[in-house]
């Protein structure tokens, strides 16, 4: 498991519009959740994009910050997952 | 903090949660009731319920939690105990059903679908308290809702007791007339097993070895979406290609299994089991086992070379989940059951899966005749014929081998059953009309076989 075990990553898959990104980054910031890394492509036509964040701090935890991701993303028509980053490490790096 | 993973590894992951059906199948957390024999049934029965809702009282919550910060689907939550007919042995029949029932509404309390461990390890004879245990099999499962009952009829070291396979047909049939008005219901949560493995977090076959510590924590992990999708995106790799690429999707899907039950360990404070490395179907279009056989080239699953498919399937899977976890054990290897599967079930409606084949696929795969609805007036001694063929292959082969059959009251071959939810629906399958019972009433003990000399 990670040193702080506070990191979570975040995929957002959809259409691309404007202000996606704004309004993840609201809600992030509304927690007190720290933005680390943000990744965008355009993927197969679809917008997707990747952010590491640090929950360290945060307000709200993590089933909390998942329903209001999803509820953001479901009025934007986008799928948003939110799930701890031991999950990637674990399947991915040995 | 750079992203130290690959975008095309993040994305790779979220697709099997999202897409291709990959989950946790069940947080299985096995609890010793050694210690709770007591004088009289009122306090023995106290212990148990004070056990299990003591030790698991958390057990679905946490689970619950890990399921919403990991994001990984956690779709049962479930609880093994030891043998109870150790535990009660000098109990009669009807104090084992109020057992029985003692176990139903610890596990109701602690809100999981299935307890296992309404069992009896007879594989080499019976004591009183097993035979009774076993006669009490019928009305306990017609009592309670979430209590699984297991029978262990032989061992490769042991081998097998036909007292016990003799019983074991009645015993099912019973249970099925006793479960009539929803098509014999009963036997689905009831397994008759050679080499039962004793820390297996699949139901119906679940219980909590005497080898085991207090309590633990056993995962069972599922994923024929995962590996279906590999195996359709490799239409023309040879064999030995295909068999690494599923090698390496299985690792990845253990390691799922691996974290989950770290992090269920490490909350619960209870030790870390293993990891089963199965692959556990659900009814669901795309989680088929039987679709992963057919991706790999085969028209319909049971036709010539199916046999062939699933042991290299089964193989790569243990072979890629074997690294993948520090332990693994249970039962490990693919699941066939008939009715929870919707590619078998189709196999079967268009006759191309016959019960003679299913049984020559068991010869390589984990279970056994898993989930096989056959005809209500199939005779007991055929059923027993059944189970000690099924039981031969086990012993033979130095591996778990299985038999969950439900023979369907007042229904025919090629008529339909619903059992609903996970459990799913079959066409009642064909049997062989020919009659085992002289061979079976022989009764007496299959010796253990001889270990040299393989062919």
């Amino acid at each position: 498991m990670s040193d702080d075990g506070q990191r979570l990553i975040i995929t957002v898959i959809g259409r691309d519009r404007i202000g996606i990104i704004a309004a993840i980054s609201k809600i992030l910031a509304e927690a007190r959740i720290n933005i680390l890394d943000i990744n965008q492509t355009i993927m197969q036509g679809f917008f997707t994009m990747i952010m590491v964040v640090d929950a360290k701090e945060s307000t709200v935890d993590t089933a909390e910050l998942n329903r209001k991701l999803d509820e953001k993303g479901r009025e934007l028509g986008l799928v948003i997952t939110t799930q701890h980053e031991d999950v990637f490490h674990y399947m991915h790096r040995i | 903090m750079p992203m130290t993973l690959a975008p095309s590894e993040i994305l790779e992951t979220v697709k099997m949660l999202q897409l291709q059906n990959l989950d946790i199948r069940t947080i299985t957390m096995g609890i010793s009731l050694r210690g709770c024999r007591s004088d009289s049934l009122e306090q023995t029965r106290k212990k148990i319920f004070a056990a299990i809702t003591s030790k698991a009282e958390r057990l679905v919550r946490t689970g619950e939690d890990i399921e919403k910060e990991y994001g990984i689907p956690i779709i049962n939550k479930r609880i093994s105990v030891t043998p109870l007919a150790i535990i009660a042995d000098g109990f009669g029949v009807e104090e084992m059903v109020e057992l029985g029932c003692c176990l139903d509404e610890a596990a109701r309390q602690c809100g999981v679908n299935f307890i296992g461990g309404y069992s009896a390890l007879v594989h080499k004879g019976m004591t009183e308290g097993d035979l009774a245990l076993i006669k009490s099999i019928p009305k306990t499962l017609t009592r309670t809702e979430r209590v699984c009952a297991s029978v262990n009829i032989g061992t490769t070291k042991a081998g097998i007791n036909m007292e016990a396979v003799s019983l074991m047909g009645h015993i099912i049939k019973e249970t099925a007339e006793m479960t009539a008005d929803r098509d014999g219901i009963g036997c689905t949560r009831l397994v008759v097993f050679c080499n039962a493995p004793e820390d297996n977090p699949f139901m119906a076959g679940a219980f909590h070895g005497v080898g085991e510590p207090a309590a633990t924590i056993n995962i069972g992990i599922s994923g024929p979406g995962v590996i279906l999708e590999v195996v359709r995106g490799l239409p023309d790799a040879d064999l030995g290609t295909l068999s690494n690429e599923i090698k390496k999707t299985a690792f990845k899907i253990t390691r799922m299994g691996e974290l989950v039950g770290r992090v269920a360990s490490s909350r619960l404070g209870v030790p870390f089991g293993i990891v089963d490395l199965s692959l556990a179907p659900t009814p669901a279009v795309g989680d088929s086992v039987a679709g992963i056989l057919e991706a790999m080239g085969l028209e319909r699953c049971g036709v010539p070379g199916t046999t062939a498919a699933l042991a290299l399937l089964n193989d790569a899977v243990k072979k890629g989940g074997a690294m993948a976890s520090s332990y693994v054990g249970g039962l490990s290897g693919a699941f066939i059951p008939v009715s929870e599967d919707a590619g078998m079930i189709e196999a079967v409606a268009e006759g191309y899966l016959s019960l003679e084949k299913l049984e020559a696929m068991t010869s390589v795969c984990s279970v056994g005749l898993d989930m096989i609805a056959v005809p209500g007036d199939t005779p007991a001694s055929t059923i027993s014929g059944i189970i000690a063929d099924e039981a031969a292959i086990g012993m033979i082969n130095r591996k778990t081998t299985a038999v969950r059959i439900i023979p369907v009251p007042n229904k025919s071959e090629g008529e339909w059953v619903e059992f609903g939810g996970l459990l799913g629906r079959a066409p009642v399958m064909s049997v062989s009309k020919g009659d085992s019972r002289p061979f079976v009433d022989r009764k007496g003990r299959i010796p253990a076989p001889i270990q040299a000399l393989n062919n």
